[in-house]
């Protein structure tokens, strides 16, 4: 095997191998929709983060905006701090809401905002204001075995 | 008594041999290492080497890869099916693809087909007295003949491995998509959503590094210490296998309790 032959086989070789991570970081993972433009931090405040985790993403309309850059807990408010990275190109009314939501019934949560009716933009590192926190399915399954049982004793007292 | 002596005579002796076989071998390591810029100068002997240790193995790379694809495509779609999730195929195997299958089983087929052939390579020249010539020669065979095959190691097993992940993911496509009859449009955008670049191709690069050094190192090292004969060339070759495949399971361990821990 002559030296130019093989330098053209290793080539070869070394060329299908990038196409191959080329095609994995392409294809198969989410380099095409990572986006590297700079985005913009803001906080919301909830009461309950509920399962919301880091890189989650942050909807508006249904269109992902931006991603959750960290969660953190003020112990001044009891509150959680969630610091949202958003698109540098959307931007958003000053009044706008922040809503936890699950896709699907029991899927991954986001945080989705609604736009307000401000003139004004919301500002990097600004807070949102109007937040509503995830919806905790033990809480929601206690208020139906609850209010079942207050329908059971008022049939009965409406029976007597 | 004297028995009790001997054995734990022997005991000692044999402890005492093994810490000296890692010093030796890390010393080795050390003077792999420590050519590696020479063999990098003289590139073109890196590229024989690639050639033969990474070329040579596309072969039973590439079907092993469709191979392993295609049944995890099969297994995954009977698992998942029964939760009504059978789109997540794609997820499932890329996942495990990249993250596991992909940089050990690469590996252990590497060491099974190039890591058995440096050794043997090695363990006849050395029979042969060929590196004691080159030494006569003021050639350093380290950096002649090991370095170059080092180096070509660690170009070849993370090359290999993202063709063995690639493969298995079009062989799942094709098993999945083409012949069970997944939705395209699921299947790959399913994978996409779970698959980050960074934590799980990036990651899985990584240990294929790790990899590469260790079989290519660990085939030079039983290659150069066998003894000067045909048996001990063989039993080299098969020290190789065997002692690649548990330091490749052992480091894979390692790695993934380090890179894909659930800490928050």
């Amino acid at each position: 095997m002559d030296k130019r032959n093989l330098d053209i086989l290793v080539g070869l070789f070394v060329v299908m191998g990038a196409l191959a991570v080329a095609f994995l970081a392409l294809k198969a993972a989410n380099l095409a929709s990572l986006s590297f433009d700079s985005t913009y931090r803001v906080t919301a405040r909830f009461d309950n983060v509920g399962g919301l985790k880091i890189r989650a993403p942050v909807k508006s309309a249904g269109v992902t905006v931006g991603r959750i850059a960290s969660i953190t807990f003020d112990d001044k408010n009891f509150q959680g701090v969630a610091t949202l990275e958003i698109d540098r190109r959307y931007k958003f009314p000053a009044d706008t809401s922040a809503k936890i939501l699950t896709t699907g019934l029991l899927g991954d949560q986001y945080v989705a905002l609604e736009p307000g009716a401000d003139d004004k933009d919301l500002q990097p590192y600004a807070s949102i204001k109007i937040t509503q926190s995830a919806v905790v399915l033990e809480n929601l399954i206690g208020q139906l075995l609850y209010s079942k049982a207050a329908e059971g004793g008022k049939r009965k007292e409406g029976g007597k | 008594m004297n028995a009790v002596a001997d054995f734990l005579a022997a005991l000692g002796a044999r402890a005492l041999r093994l810490l000296r076989s890692l010093g030796h071998a890390s010393l080795f390591f050390w003077e792999l290492v420590r050519f590696t810029p020479a063999a990098l100068r003289r590139f073109d002997l890196s590229v024989v080497q690639i050639y033969s240790i990474g070329n040579l193995s596309l072969v039973i790379i590439i079907t092993s890869g469709a191979a392993v694809g295609g049944v995890l495509g099969l297994q995954a779609y009977y698992a998942l099916d029964r939760y009504g999730a059978a789109e997540q195929v794609g997820l499932l195997v890329a996942l495990s693809l990249l993250r596991e299958l992909g940089p050990v089983l690469t590996a252990l087929l590497f060491a099974g087909r190039a890591g058995t052939s440096l050794t043997a390579e090695i363990g006849l020249m050395k029979a042969g007295e060929q590196l004691a010539a080159m030494e006569m020669m003021a050639v350093d065979p380290r950096g002649r003949v090991l370095a170059p095959r080092f180096v070509a190691g660690i170009v070849s097993v993370p090359l290999l491995s993202a063709i063995f992940s690639a493969v298995g993911v079009a062989g799942a496509y094709v098993i999945g998509v083409k012949l069970i009859g997944i939705d395209s449009a699921a299947f790959w955008s399913q994978m996409q959503d779970g698959v980050d670049v960074f934590k799980d191709v990036g990651n899985g690069m990584v240990k294929t590094v790790v990899f590469g050094v260790a079989t290519t190192f660990v085939a030079l090292y039983t290659g150069y210490e066998s003894d000067a004969t045909p048996e001990g060339v063989a039993q080299a070759t098969t020290r190789t296998v065997v002692i690649s495949s548990v330091a490749v399971l052992v480091l894979d361990f390692l790695l993934t309790s380090l890179m894909f821990s659930t800490r928050p």
